[in-house]
């Protein structure tokens, strides 16, 4: 092994292992300097493999370098370095701690050659973002995470099965383009879905994500699903399958997005909804699309970054989260409100923001496959965005009634890093060129022309004046939404609350046979020890037994598989 | 200033007293008519023949989102819970 084969991911998980080490400036300094040495190394790995290292008779690849892994790595770094400069002044040593393990496990899987590498950091990433969750230090924060961390978990389970059965299929770990016939293939593919938030498992985001500090979310908001854009990208472009998943993640997240009253949860779903269009765009596959999944993900990760920034000093000042007790901060928090509005143009692809320039590239991709059904649902989408996130956040939190709140403006450090992402949007919105100069093949699109920001401007405005006039059915009100997660937070437990009175009640019934012949043989030892005997004492450990032979045998059907 | 919402609405900020909001208005409707017409000399790309279509974009904007909100509104029906549902 030599330096070459290590990971510029390393940098960011050990400087993140390290940091607790630190006190004050020295701290503060390695926060916001990691990234940028990440950045660095990231652009000095050359294209191709930097060696193959024999591990258990597995040819391991550390490090392959590829235009679209470094895109992804790029834009993980920029995005470690903002969130570190946002969280620096008010989060805790431990949060910025798990957020560079976290960003470095990210960047470590777009670097990885193989299946073996990418889960290795996959896991970390697991772990590095539950401890995000985790630095909150609220109880409701401790409940989400567990919850997260075992959809996770789950996750990666199923990715591992999967690699091991594609490991036994192909006798390959190489990570590349993966076609999908066996067993191994469709659960790293459903490994992969899990983290990027598909169904049934998307609630973990709006769930997880919201209980987070306010700096905690802005780093969620950008590794874990993106990095699953990643993958996806890398091994299953072009699956049509993708398509109808990612259409169906585009509505929920507007659907469930409108339905909302917390601010963090509105911009939560929306991740699923503009994952959703990446998503499908890798279903489609062509070199235009996946050109747009990845101009979309580098775009979306600033923007979608700056608007859990708003939200995070909203929250920050006033201490609420939903928008029933929020509205009209505008006047006490101008800048704030200022960089959040164009955090949400962005996001619903105005012209001359970023959004505008990768988004449409998906769209686009679509007509050109002439998939008239992704085409109009995609378009009527792109009008949907506006809706749920780029009109309702913004208006909700800092228009609308005025609350009577009168917060200062974000702290100085917020205030910076949430100047250089709205710098980003626009200048990549305006100066598409460089964004479109690392994608991985080469761009024959052209964002900027009349027909394009017409139908743009009509498609956004009209969405605009729908939001207007719909407005009274809009009223926010103070609810949550149910989702699949009810099945395990709220069925689950009941069915095995209701499993363990039954069941025990019937393994009483069951055993009382052989307990009869049992006590005949050996009643006399039994006597011995007493109206407590042993075997008494044994009915707990007895249904304990029972519970581990089930899982045991679940354990065996998955592993049949 | 925690007391300016009891003051009449001329004290309020400017963006938010109703003359404001009414040339908001104004601007806004103004702006949507601006970008219709320019339907009249340009053509769309046609992939689909409906996008060429005078306006298509409009309303189909329009119209679509409110379909979600109507949507979005009657699955609330079925799914919204008071906000303590876990909780308990």
């Amino acid at each position: 092994m030599t330096l070459s084969t290590l990971s510029p991911g390393l940098i960011l998980v050990l400087g993140g292992l390290l940091l607790p080490l630190l006190r004050g400036r020295g701290r503060d300094l390695a926060v916001l300097a990691l990234p940028l040495v990440t950045l660095a190394a990231v652009w000095a790995v050359p294209e191709g493999t930097a060696g193959i290292v024999d591990f258990l008779g597995l040819a391991i690849e550390p490090v392959r370098g590829s235009t679209l892994g470094r895109l992804f790595a790029t834009v993980f770094s920029i995005m470690a370095f903002a969130g570190g400069l946002y969280a620096v002044r008010h989060a805790r040593t431990l949060e910025l701690a798990a957020a560079l393990v976290y960003a470095g496990s990210a960047i470590g899987v777009t670097f990885a050659g193989d299946l073996f590498t990418l889960f290795i950091f996959w896991e970390i990433m697991a772990v590095g973002s539950t401890v995000v969750i985790w630095a909150a230090d609220t109880d409701r924060a401790y409940r989400a995470s567990i919850r997260y961390l075992l959809v996770h978990l789950f996750g990666g389970v199923v990715l591992m099965f999967g690699i091991a059965a594609y490991v036994a299929e192909t006798g390959s770990v190489t990570f590349e383009l993966m076609q999908l016939e066996g067993i191994g293939t469709w659960l790293i593919l459903a490994g992969f879905l899990v983290n990027a938030g598909a169904p049934p498992l998307s609630a973990w985001i709006a769930d997880a994500y919201p209980e987070a500090s306010p700096s905690g979310t802005v780093f969620l908001s950008a590794f874990t699903t993106k990095t699953a854009v990643y993958a996806l990208l890398v091994g299953f472009a072009g699956s049509a399958i993708l398509i109808p998943i990612g259409l169906y993640m585009i509505f929920y997240g507007i659907v469930y997005a409108l339905l909302e009253n917390d601010m963090r949860r509105i911009l939560a779903y929306s991740i699923v909804n503009q994952v959703g269009f990446m998503v499908t765009g890798i279903g489609v596959g062509t070199t235009m699309a996946m050109n747009g999944v990845a101009a979309h993900a580098f775009a979306h990760i600033i923007y979608k970054g700056l608007l859990f920034m708003a939200a995070g000093g909203v929250l920050l000042r006033t201490g609420r989260r939903l928008c029933t007790d929020l509205g009209g901060l505008f006047r006490t928090m101008p800048l704030t409100t200022l960089f959040g509005t164009i955090g949400a143009i962005s996001i619903s692809s105005f012209p001359f923001t970023s959004g505008f320039v990768s988004k449409s590239m998906i769209s686009q991709a679509a007509a050109d496959e002439h998939l008239a059904i992704a085409w109009f649902l995609l378009t009527a989408a792109s009008a949907g965005v506006f809706l749920h996130a780029g009109i309702k956040f913004p208006w909700f939190v800092f228009f609308q009634k005025d609350s009577g709140l009168r917060p200062p403006e974000s702290p100085g450090n917020m205030k910076v890093a949430m100047a250089l992402f709205s710098f980003l949007c626009i200048f990549l919105g305006v100066f598409p060129a460089p964004l479109y100069a690392i994608l991985p093949f080469p761009v024959e699109y052209v964002p900027y022309t009349v027909a394009h920001l017409v139908s743009q401007f009509q498609l956004l405005l009209f969405a605009g004046l729908a939001f207007f006039v719909m407005l009274p059915m809009m009223k926010r009100t103070t609810t949550l939404t149910l989702d699949w997660d009810w099945g395990y937070r709220h069925l689950a437990p009941r069915v095995v609350h209701w499993i363990g009175h039954v069941g025990s009640a019937a393994w009483s019934s069951f055993a009382a046979g052989p307990r009869q012949r049992y006590d005949a043989v050996v009643g006399g030892l039994f006597r011995a020890h007493g109206p407590h005997g042993p075997l008494a004492r044994s009915w707990p450990i007895g249904s304990m037994v029972f519970w581990v032979a089930i899982m045991l045998l679940a354990y065996l059907l998955l592993a049949l598989l | 200033m925690s007391d300016e919402r009891t003051l009449p609405p001329d004290h309020d900020h400017w963006l938010v007293r109703p003359r404001t909001i009414r040339l908001l208005w104004i601007v806004f409707i103004a702006i949507l008519v601006l970008t219709i017409i320019p339907d009249l000399f340009i053509d769309q790309y046609d992939h689909f023949g409906i996008e060429a279509t005078f306006g298509f974009f409009a309303w189909f904007g329009f119209l679509t989102c409110v379909v979600m909100v109507v949507a979005a509104k009657l699955l609330g029906y079925l799914v919204k819970r008071k906000d303590s549902y876990y909780d308990a």
